[in-house]
Parts: C-alpha cells; sequence; structure tokens
C-alpha cells in the first residue's frame, strides 16, 4: 500500500515540478505577477510530496516490504535498523530518489528566502530549478523506478551489499548529493541571469553562500568518501583517483574556483561573464558525474549496475540540460560587461590566477577519466589511466595554487605592489622553506625532496593564514591587538580556516606518502611481528564472531611498544549469510600522529596472513578536509549576507550592467 | 560448483627489503584485469594471486621493472599498466594538462594586458581609492560610472 | 578572438564529449583486446591429462583415459593411443606444446575449468563443433585438479583431441587468458588470429568463426 502511495506521491510530484517550471515563466513572459507568484507553493508542494515518496521508501524498507523489488534486493531480515534506512539510497533508484529529494530541499530553501530577490530572477530562477527537477522525475518514473512490485514477494532480501553496512552509508551520499545539487543553485542563477540579460551586484551577493555551502557540503561528502574507503576496503589507500571518485572531484575543482571568482564578481564586478560560466559547469559536471555512475561506460567499484537504456537518458538529459544553458552563454554571455579595472599584480589577478589553476586541474582530471574511452571510441585500443598518471599531473598543477594561497588573500583589491608584498612575506617564506628542507633530516628514512617541497607548501599556506592574522591585529597605534580581529567578519574567518585545512591536508598527504610502511607476513598464534624500531604486535588469539547477519573469525593482536602491552586491535573476516560475501574488517588505531592499520589476509592453518600498515598523519588528511567544510559554512553565515539585499538597491542603477 | 578455481598454493617467493619496497611500487602500477578497477595491491582475485606470484619471481630473478611490465603487457595489452604508455595515441593525454597550464598561463597574461591597457586609457579608474579629477580625456560617461562605483563600493564597504 | 567564437568553446568541448560517452554506451569496458592476435602463439609445454592421473590407474580410469583419447582428431606429433589403453600411458610423452604439436594446422584453444560456469554453457556447442570436425579443439584445463577436470568431461562430453592442464596458471597468463572461457583460433603458421572471451554462442560461431576458418583455409 504504501509502494503505492510512493509512487503516486512521486508522479504528483512531477506535477508539481512542472507547474513550477511553467507558471513562473508563463508569468515573466507576460508580466503577470500572480503566476509568477505561484513559484512558492510549487516548490513547498514539490518539496512536500517528495518528501512523502521518500518517507514510504524508507517505511518500505523498515518494515521488510519485499514485494518492493528495491527491497528485495537491497534488503534483508536481519539487516540492523540503520542500515535498512541508508539502504534506500544504496541503490540506483533509491539514490536518484535522494537526488529529487535534495532538489526539492533546495528548491523550496531558495523559495523561501529569495523574498527580497526582484520577482522577475526570483521566478526564472525557480522555473529553472523545477525544469531540472522535471528530468530527474521522468528519469525515476521511467527507467529508475523505486516502487517497482516483486511479483512473487520474495520471503527474504538479498541483502545490502556489506561494503556499504557502515556508518559511512549513512552520511556519505546525503552529504554528497547536498554538494552536487546544491550547485543547481548557482546554476538556475546563472540561467536566469542570462535569459534576464541584466547581472546585478545583487545577484553575486545573493548566489555567494548557497554556492559556499553547497561546496562545504561536496568537500565532507569527498571527505567522507575518502575516510571511509581507507577503513573500509582494507588496503589503506584514501584515494584512488577512480573514475566515480573524479566525477566528485571535478564539480569540487570547479566549484572552488567558482566560490572564488564570486568573490570578485561581488566585490568588484569583475569576471562576470566567467563566473556565470563557472557556475554552469559546476552544476554539468554534477550532471556528467551522475551519467558515468551510472551508465556503465566506466569500470569503477563505486558504479551502480547498469542499464544502457539509463545511459541513453542521462546523456539526452545532459544534452539538453548543458547543450542548452552552454548555448544560452554563447548567445548572450558576449555582451556582459566588465567591472572596475584592477592592476597587473593585484588580488584580483590572482584570483584569475586561481580560477585558471582550478580549471586546467579539472580539465586535466577530466581528460583522464575519459581518455580510455576516446581512444577506444576511435578504435586505438585499450589504456587504464590509473593513479600514477594523475599524481603525475595533478600535483605539479597545484603547487603554483598552493603559492598564490598564501599571498592572495594578503593582496589588496586592485592593486597590490609587489615588493611590498614580497616584503612583507619575507619571514614567512624563510620559515617555510628551512623548517620544510630540514623537518625529513629528522625522520629515519630515506631523505626525499618531494617531502619537504610538500611540507614547505604546507608550511607556506599556513604561514599565509598566520600573516593575515597579524596583520589584522595591526592597530592604528602600532602594537598588535589579537581583540581587534573580533571586527573580521564570518568570511573572513571562514576563509582563515579552510585555508588552514589545506595546509593540514598537504602536510598529512606529504607525510603519509613519505613515512608510511607496509608490512605482510603470516603469524601464527603468540608470533610477534616487529613492525619498526620499537612497535611490534603479537597475535593473541583467535576467535569466532557472530553478527546480526555475518558470522566469521576476529583476531586479537595485542601492540607492543619496546616490549610493554599498550593497547590491542582485533580485525575481522567476516561472511554475510544473506550474499555470503566475505568481508575483511580492518582494525585501525588511530591517533593525530598517525595510524596503526591491521588487517587479515588469508587463513593457512592456524596462522593468518597479517597486512600491518603504519600511516603516519594520516589523519591530518581528513582534519584539513573538514576544517574546509566548516570553514565554507562559516564564510556563508557572514551577517552581510543576511542583510537585506534591499540596500543594494540604494545602489545608483549605473552598477547594474544591462546586457544590451 | 562455484566460479573460483580450484587454489594450487604457490610457494612463496623470498624478497630482501629493497626487492619488496620495488614489488610493492610495481603493484601499485599493474591493473587487476578482473576486477572492478583495483590494483594488484589490493585485488583477492585469483589471477591477481598468480600475476603477484609471477611479478615476484621476476623480481627475484632480477628483471627490472621495464622488463617486468614489458612481459606482462605482451600478454595482456596496455590496458594492465595504470601509467599509461608514452606514444603517438597517448601524447594528448600526457601534453594536454601541460599545453593547458601553459594556454591558462597565456589567457592570464593577455587578460592582464588588456586591463593594464584599460587603465592606461582612463586613469582615474584603478588608482588610489578615491576617484581623482579626470586629467586626461576619459569619456564623462565612463568617469561619472566611475564615480557611481566607487560610491556603491563604499556603501556596501567592509574592512576587508 | 571574437566574443562569439570564445564563447562558443564550452559548447564544443561539451559536444565533443558527449559524443565519446555516446560511443561509450556502446561499448563494453570489461573486454580486453588480446595484443596475442597476429603474433606466434605461446610455446611452452603443458602436462597432459591422462599422464597425471597414473597413480590413480583403475580399470574404469583405463576406459576414461581411452575415450579422452579416442574422441577427436590425433595430434600431428604424437604416436596414436595404444599405450594409453593401459592408463598410465608410459609411451606416449608426459608434457606437449600444442603449438608445435599442430603445427601446419589450423586449431583451436578453449581455455575452461570445471569450476566455471560459463564453461558449461558453452559446452554443448563445443561438443557440435567437435563433431562435424572442423578443426582439432585443445582443452587447456585452467587452474583445475584432474580429478575434477576428467569427471567434468565424463559427465558433459569431450570434444577435445587434446588436454592439457594448466595447474598453476603460468601458461594461462602467457596465452593473456583473464576470464574463463575463453577462445582462440591459430592458423597453420602458428600465429594468433582469434580470440574470444566468454560462452561461445551461435551469434560468435556463425558470424566470426565460420569465416574465419573458411579464410584461414581449416582443413
Amino acid at each position: 500500500m504504501s509502494t503505492e502511495l510512493g509512487h503516486l506521491a512521486l508522479a504528483l510530484a512531477l506535477l508539481s515540478g512542472l507547474c513550477l517550471a511553467v507558471f513562473p515563466a508563463l508569468g515573466v513572459w507576460r508580466n503577470d505577477r500572480r503566476l509568477m507568484d505561484m513559484a512558492t507553493p510549487a516548490a513547498y508542494w514539490q518539496l512536500l510530496l517528495v518528501a512523502l515518496a521518500f518517507a514510504c521508501l524508507i517505511e518500505n524498507f523498515v518494515t521488510h516490504q519485499f514485494s518492493n523489488q528495491l527491497v528485495a534486493n537491497h534488503s534483508n531480515r536481519d539487516l540492523p535498523l540503520n542500515y535498512r534506512v541508508a539502504a534506500s539510497w544504496g541503490s540506483h533508484e533509491g539514490s536518484m530518489l535522494l537526488w529529487i529529494l535534495m532538489l526539492a530541499g533546495w528548491t523550496a530553501a531558495v523559495a523561501a528566502l529569495s523574498g527580497n530577490l526582484p520577482q522577475g530572477l526570483r521566478a526564472r530562477v525557480l522555473s529553472v530549478l523545477g525544469a531540472i527537477s522535471i528530468g530527474f522525475y521522468l528519469f525515476a518514473l521511467l527507467t529508475s523506478n523505486p516502487f517497482e512490485r516483486a511479483v512473487p514477494a520474495p520471503l527474504n532480501g538479498r541483502d545490502l551489499n556489506p561494503l556499504l553496512q557502515d556508518p559511512g552509508m549513512v552520511f556519505h551520499p546525503p552529504l554528497l548529493y547536498m554538494g552536487y545539487v546544491g550547485f543547481a543553485v548557482a546554476f538556475a542563477f546563472a540561467i536566469a541571469g542570462l535569459l534576464e540579460g541584466r547581472f546585478d551586484s545583487a545577484w553575486a551577493r545573493w548566489v555567494r553562500p548557497w554556492t559556499i555551502v553547497a561546496w562545504a557540503f561536496l568537500s565532507l561528502g569527498i571527505g567522507l568518501g575518502s575516510f571511509w574507503a581507507y577503513y573500509e576496503l582494507g588496503w589503506g589507500g584514501w584515494w584512488f583517483w577512480d573514475p566515480v571518485e573524479n566525477a566528485s572531484f571535478m564539480p569540487w575543482l570547479t566549484g572552488t574556483a567558482l566560490i572564488h571568482s564570486l568573490a570578485v564578481t561581488e566585490k568588484r564586478g569583475n569576471f562576470r561573464s566567467w563566473t556565470v560560466l563557472l557556475a554552469i559547469m559546476a552544476f554539468s559536471l554534477s550532471l556528467l558525474g551522475t551519467f558515468l555512475v551510472r551508465s556503465g561506460v566506466l569500470t569503477s567499484v563505486h558504479a551502480f549496475a547498469t542499464d544502457p537504456t539509463r545511459g541513453v537518458f542521462i546523456l539526452i538529459f545532459l544534452c539538453l540540460v548543458i547543450g542548452g544553458s552552454l548555448s544560452l552563454y554563447a548567445a548572450r554571455a558576449h555582451a556582459v560587461h566588465a567591472g572596475l579595472a584592477y592592476g597587473l599584480m593585484s588580488r584580483e589577478s590572482m584570483l584569475l590566477a586561481n580560477n585558471i589553476l582550478m580549471v586546467v586541474a579539472m580539465l586535466a582530471v577530466l581528460l583522464g577519466t575519459l581518455y580510455p574511452l576516446v581512444l577506444d571510441s576511435l578504435g586505438q585500443g585499450r589504456i587504464s589511466v590509473g593513479p600514477p598518471y594523475f599524481d603525475a599531473v595533478f600535483v605539479p598543477l597545484m603547487l603554483p595554487a598552493l603559492l598564490l594561497m598564501a599571498v592572495g588573500p594578503l593582496a589588496r583589491w586592485r592593486q597590490t605592489p609587489v615588493p611590498a608584498l614580497a616584503h612583507r612575506m619575507r619571514w614567512a617564506f624563510a620559515a617555510s622553506v628551512t623548517t620544510g628542507v630540514l623537518l625529513p633530516l629528522t625522520a629515519p628514512s630515506d631523505y626525499k625532496p618531494a617531502t619537504a617541497l610538500g611540507l614547505i607548501m604546507a608550511l607556506w599556506v599556513a604561514s599565509g593564514v598566520v600573516m593575515a592574522g597579524l596583520e589584522n591585529m595591526k592597530s592604528p597605534s602600532g602594537p598588535l591587538d589579537p581583540l581587534r580581529l573580533r571586527l573580521q567578519p564570518g568570511a573572513w574567518w571562514g576563509m582563515q580556516l579552510a585555508h588552514l585545512g589545506v595546509a593540514a591536508f598537504v602536510a598529512g598527504v606529504t607525510l603519509v606518502s613519505s613515512y608510511e610502511v607496509e608490512l605482510e607476513r603470516k603469524l601464527a598464534p603468540g608470533e610477534v611481528l616487529q613492525v619498526d624500531r620499537d612497535l611490534a604486535l603479537r597475535f593473541a588469539e583467535a576467535r569466532l564472531i557472530r553478527g546480526p547477519n555475518y558470522d566469521g573469525v576476529q583476531v586479537r593482536f595485542e601492540i607492543l611498544r619496546a616490549g610493554e602491552v599498550v593497547g590491542e586491535l582485533s580485525p575481522e573476516k567476516r561472511r554475510y549469510a544473506a550474499s555470503r560475501q566475505v568481508m575483511t574488517e580492518a582494525a585501525i588505531r588511530r591517533s593525530l600522529g598517525g595510524d596503526l592499520y591491521v588487517a587479515l589476509g588469508e587463513a593457512v592453518g592456524d596462522a593468518w596472513a597479517v597486512r600491518v600498515q603504519k600511516k603516519p598523519a594520516v589523519n591530518w588528511i581528513w582534519i584539513g578536509v573538514v576544517m574546509m567544510g566548516l570553514g565554507g559554512f562559516w564564510a556563508a553565515a557572514d551577517a552581510r549576507y543576511r542583510r537585506r539585499v534591499g540596500a543594494a538597491a540604494a545602489v545608483p542603477s549605473g552598477s547594474a550592467e544591462p546586457l544590451r | 560448483m562455484s566460479d573460483k578455481p580450484v587454489p594450487n598454493p604457490l610457494a612463496p617467493v623470498a624478497l630482501n627489503e629493497a626487492q619488496t619496497e620495488r614489488l610493492r611500487r610495481l603493484y601499485g602500477e599493474i591493473r587487476c584485469l578482473v576486477c572492478q578497477n583495483q590494483s594488484l595491491a589490493d585485488s583477492a582475485a585469483d589471477l591477481a594471486v598468480d600475476l603477484r606470484h609471477e611479478v615476484q619471481l621476476q623480481i627475484a630473478q632480477g628483471s627490472s621493472d621495464t622488463q617486468i611490465k614489458r612481459w606482462l603487457v605482451d600478454r595482456y595489452g596496455d590496458f594492465v599498466l595504470y601509467r599509461p604508455p608514452l606514444q603517438p595515441s597517448t601524447a594528448l593525454l600526457w601534453v594536454g594538462p601541460f599545453a593547458a597550464l601553459g594556454a591558462g598561463a597565456l589567457i592570464w597574461t593577455i587578460v592582464q594586458r588588456r586591463r593594464k591597457r584599460a587603465e592606461a586609457e582612463v586613469p582615474g579608474i584603478g588608482r588610489g581609492t578615491a576617484p581623482s579629477p579626470s586629467t586626461g580625456a576619459p569619456s564623462p560617461a565612463l568617469a561619472s560610472q566611475a564615480n557611481r562605483l566607487e560610491r556603491a563600493r563604499q556603501l556596501l564597504s567592509h574592512p576587508d | 578572438m571574437s566574443r562569439w567564437i570564445r564563447a562558443s568553446i564550452p559548447l564544443a568541448v561539451f559536444l565533443l564529449i558527449a559524443w565519446f560517452l555516446l560511443q561509450g554506451l556502446h561499448r563494453n569496458p570489461r573486454e580486453i583486446p588480446s595484443p596475442l592476435i597476429d603474433r606466434p602463439a605461446p610455446l611452452a609445454a603443458l602436462e597432459r591429462l591422462q599422464n597425471l592421473e597414473h597413480h590413480l590407474a583403475s580399470a574404469s580410469q583405463a576406459v576414461a583415459t581411452a575415450s579422452l583419447q579416442g574422441s577427436g582428431l590425433a595430434p600431428t606429433g604424437v604416436a596414436a593411443s595404444p599405450s594409453v589403453s593401459d592408463g598410465i600411458g608410459t609411451s606416449a610423452p608426459s608434457s606437449s606444446s600444442p603449438a608445435a604439436l599442430y603445427a601446419g594446422k589450423v586449431w583451436m584453444l578453449n581455455v575452461w575449468g570445471s569450476w566455471c560456469s560459463g564453461c558449461q554453457l558453452e559446452h554443448p556447442l563445443l561438443n557440435a563443433l567437435a563433431a562435424e570436425r572442423l578443426l582439432p579443439i585443445v582443452g587447456l584445463a585452467w587452474k583445475d585438479s584432474p580429478a575434477q577436470a576428467r569427471q567434468w568431461l565424463d559427465r558433459l562430453g569431450n570434444p577435445y583431441s587434446l588436454v592439457l592442464m594448466d595447474l598453476d596458471g603460468k601458461a594461462a597468463i602467457d596465452w593473456g587468458v583473464y576470464g574463463a572461457p575463453e577462445t582462440f583460433v591459430i592458423d597453420a603458421r602458428g600465429m594468433v588470429r582469434f580470440k574470444h572471451v566468454g560462452p561461445l554462442s551461435d551469434e560468435v560461431v556463425r558470424g566470426q568463426l565460420r569465416p574465419l576458418l573458411a579464410r584461414l583455409g581449416a582443413s
């Protein structure tokens, strides 16, 4: 019963999406205020209906409605409750419904908070958001219905993929989709602006916090995905440049360029057409990611089960949305006027450089991801493009960006004399280089120049943050006053936190790559494995374990430091009953200084093949990403954005740049 | 009857520390052909077990990395390596990102030059914080626009 | 550059990408083309099935062994079966290189295993092909136990004129095998001319195999 209800709700949501797309657009065309106002109720009804549909789906999972095909395929009587809920988005169909829910949520939020926007702009934005939803509704209802009936209904389901039975599954997709879908808001604003033919100073001010929030969610989503893969997959890696990972990284890179470009557009009026293009690109890459993950075009551990019909549908949708928006851009962007002038060396020019670097990096990732497909289509054989390529290409591209990160925030708008800037940064430069070069000497292993370089960059970025802090502590009379920092707006604090997060991230990556240690040994009960000089593992005991829907073996290892037991680690090997899949659960001892990571291989009699890894500073990677996300939220919460945009309307009309 | 081949335990190969280091690096560069995008290091597939053993044997016998990779490519094609080969068909792949970087640098310079020219033509804009009386011959429209923009900036100003 | 052209670059790039994505929808990214095509077949010698079972020799085994050797076309380089009927096969060589054995003939190599469900699917087709006596089919039992291989062939029929065992997987790697079943066609000069991954089907046999064999002039 609830299955049919969910199906009906989804169909009705399509209707409300249609209303949302059509009536406000009509209203704009006919200059009919009432029609334009219909956007608000349409958006709210849409959210209500989609939420109802999703609630029905969750209810189906929670109450074991195996007559629902999706539940039969992805759930099981023994599956714990939290994973039953998460299983609702653990499949292609379910995750599409989650997309739709997020889109409806963002649309309703825009409808609720845009009261102070000019009517025409508001109507257009909501109409575009409605149009996008229609595509997703049609896709879901026609090719990926989460409410299909299984006839006859099985007594028990096939179980959720054991890899997904993890807290990561509860948070990772929602966070990620909040990011992907959030970029639709900036996209809608870009399209609305192009259609309207004007980009008010209010436009950038309005778009900016929404985009930053979307970016922050995406950062957290990607970070969580990396963290999850690290402990779940059992090989200790945290990024594999897998096509699906790249599919999330490309919108992130473009989003980073976008939030920086918006800074310039908001404050100086520059880079307008560039910002519009970035907004279109960010969401387009989100959509492209959706295609890559669900069409079977690329091979990936993360890919959903594929179906060429779905692929064709998404491709058509892609062509309509991206092709349409880029055509509109080609037609309308040429007349967007530039803003205030700026000098050769200024914050604007540095932000422009940042944008270019981010986009080049995105293009590099896109090229690497699609190249095997390109070569194969041209009949040039099959190649693989994996981590060796991406690492070789991406790292050099990021170095200039990291260099700029410390300097950009210190540069002045419009004009910043380079010698003065260099002078201000001299101590930071000296400190970064010396520390970075000397620090690796303290490590027991070989000296690698790459380590020094990575550390220098991390320290450089961090010292940029410190410099920014110090400079803003300077009181007019001279001495440093830390309390002066309270004058700084949320946007400033957010920026510093995010940049500091980048520094932590780079430090973590550098230290882990340079100093990680990996050992593989066969250990019998009682044997000791010497990991390094003073760290050892002793095989204490193996015992059988049983979980709610699995059984297996757990091996307890004692951690010995200089002979003393300082802790224990208990990796497991589980066999899930329903799918009969065997899973390795690694055991990790985490600390700020690093992780000790133990995973079981195959059993040979009484003994077990064990893989032990020591990963120094690996947690800084994710701490850095969390800092970036928090920095983003902090910046978006800046009081400036919550001040009524009506104040900006007082600005003389000459500041609005009409296209014609 | 499952799809899993009958395991035939292969004799472990003894390697010294330097060789083990090389082995680990090499594993990361070789693709498991039956998996969904995993390297030889991470895969549990039986073919991967066999290939790992083969690589270990070859390292123990003194083959170089290049020889081992060549050996694998002869049997499985370029697909088996995660580092794409340097050949005419992959020229665009390897050169592309750096060419894009160069193009980006070029674009940056061009945009900057345009700015500089605009700045030079209209001295009132782009220098100092207060609009200066026009000394050159900027069009009145531009100058008044500059003034309006300055006032706008001050209205919207904040410490940053 | 005119602003129109510049503004149209993103659209042009997208259309190019979309075209490639469309091509990708028609392709299977898991299929790997073989670098062995138009190159010499691996020459390594492999254990023949009957010799590995001598310690299990019994009357029934002898009958089974004889039936294995008796079906299909005899390899050219080896004496016929009399020595095999006692189940020990002391005079037949314990290992053979199929490429050497079948030099001058067009032949087929089929990689299979008793553990492989796809192999079961295609086996009737192979039996039919063998009955047609189109070309000799050599079976390569990949990572299989001799007893189970024998049992499987007993149950499903033996289309192979020669069964070789690859116990440690090395031979399969030499042939670039990554997923059973796989089928190769080798021409009279010992060059690999065709490889098919996955169970053989009627379409493959009709559409690719037969025309190829006609071209190669299989006897």
